[in-house]
């Protein structure tokens, strides 16, 4: 027989308890590059609505992982990805890709941007406004994949084709931050457990 | 639409499950339920692009993005080498490419490591780099040592380099870690073990690479990478109402 010659993917290993030293170094003790990178989403530039998004990331002991490191990656206010198939530009500075870790004695974890819009869908349609979430911790072998939808845009939500996609309802409101006001600023909440009762829907992407 | 096709499904028996008891941290932070598999869209073919003012030249060498002026740290001086590749044998140019690991003795620079081998005084542990046109890359290191871990009472991780790449989309996004032909600690390490193939463990085994060695200075091991490939738009998308 002949051979189809693809070459198999590099396998997932965990990203271990001290993934900081190589993607947040300043949070592991040390100084060594000039910038680290992720901090900034959005940049000062980005139009639409400044939102905070925080929470915690739960084992299935209920206990918050303190060790975890998330990458967001996300649209802007019109819904353009900063990428060469994004469709359109973006503004001067906005990246759409975060890098966050985890407080290391509490676990929280926050990170500052601009809602995005709504993107368009894989044929038709449009996605409600979402941002991916990529989660790696120690434990984790293989990085889990996310989003987070906004409470608020529930007629969005309602049409959306990838919450439409799971079969069970009530596990649709594990995707769903909640949004809240704090000394003027919009913060939502999106907590996500790993496992167990209300576990979050993770995605293969 | 996409202006090419998604990206090849993932091979989720090639790559480690979320639960391996033997790896004990994964008891509790492994999902119960299934993933929900989704047809990429944008959302997911696209992903965060770097150009070299987020990296500076010399972020790629251990051995001296963190030493004082004249100094440099212990250890086995070493090349790690390699192609960033797509499943279907191409370049991926451009992407990047960070590393983290311990010193030559097995200790990292970090707050939350007490193990009491010591800190070099001269060795950070973390460079990044970007790949070029052709999908290549450097770093120049020490060779990291085993280190004792709390596992099993008496469980050690093989000396390894952990290894981040992003390619081109989100999809793609992948974590690993780099070990070293030949070391006896392989095939004794459950975090190793959580991958069920053996031929996939050899994927994440670099080779000595005596070509890419230099005489009387450092030593080398050739490590490639591959990530997910992209289908061909050729059958992807059916024709509007269809």
């Amino acid at each position: 027989m002949q051979q189809l010659n693809y070459l198999k993917e590099t396998p997932s290993q965990t990203a271990g308890p001290y993934v900081h030293i190589g993607l947040a170094p300043g949070a592991a003790g040390f100084e060594i590059y000039r910038q680290e990178l992720g901090w900034d989403i959005a940049g000062p530039n980005a139009e639409g609505e400044r939102i905070r998004v925080e929470g915690l990331v739960v084992d299935g002991a209920g206990s918050p992982i303190k060790d975890v490191l998330l990458e967001a990656w996300q649209a802007n206010a019109r819904g353009v990805y900063a990428h060469p198939e994004g469709g359109s530009d973006v503004e001067d500075g906005f990246r759409g890709w975060g890098r966050v870790i985890t407080n290391f004695e509490t676990g929280e974890w926050a990170f500052d941007t601009v809602k995005p819009g709504p993107t368009p869908g894989r044929n038709v349609g449009q996605q409600a406004p979402h941002i991916n979430l990529w989660v790696v911790a120690r434990g984790i072998n293989v990085g889990l994949n996310t989003r987070i939808y906004f409470e608020d845009e529930a007629e969005a939500n309602s049409k959306d084709p990838v919450l439409n996609l799971i079969e069970w309802e009530r596990r649709r409101a594990t995707l769903l931050a909640k949004r809240t006001n704090r000394d003027g600023q919009v913060v939502y909440r999106f907590d996500i457990k790993i496992q167990g009762e209300d576990e979050t829907v993770f995605f293969d992407i | 639409m996409l202006k090419q096709g998604e990206f090849y499904q993932r091979d989720r028996e090639w790559h480690p499950p979320a639960l391996t008891p033997d790896y004990k941290t994964s008891v509790t932070r492994s999902p119960q339920y299934s993933l929900i598999s989704l047809q990429n869209s944008i959302s997911e073919v696209t992903g965060p692009v770097f150009g070299h003012n987020d990296v500076d030249p010399l972020d790629n060498d251990l051995i001296s993005n963190y030493a004082q002026p004249g100094k440099s740290p212990i250890g086995e001086r070493v090349i790690l080498h390699g192609k960033v590749l797509d499943e279907n044998g191409r370049a991926v140019p451009n992407t990047l490419v960070e590393i983290w690991q311990a010193n030559a003795g097995g200790r990292y620079r970090h707050k939350k490591d007490t193990y009491l081998a010591p800190i070099d005084p001269n060795f950070g542990g973390c460079g990044r780099t970007l790949t070029d046109e052709n999908g290549y890359y450097f770093f120049r290191t020490v060779k990291p040592g085993a280190y004792p871990w709390r596992n099993w009472v008496n469980s050690w991780r093989p000396a390894h380099i952990h290894m981040s790449i992003f390619g081109t989309g989100f999809a793609q996004r992948l974590i690993t870690q780099c070990y070293f032909e030949g070391d006896p600690l392989i095939d004794r390490c459950p975090i190793v073990k959580t991958i069920p193939d053996a031929d996939a463990i050899s994927r994440l085994i670099s080779r000595l690479d005596m070509n890419s060695t230099i005489p009387l200075d450092t030593i080398a091991y050739k490590f490639d990478v591959v990530l997910r490939g992209r289908r061909s738009t050729l059958f992807e998308n059916r024709l509007e109402g269809n």
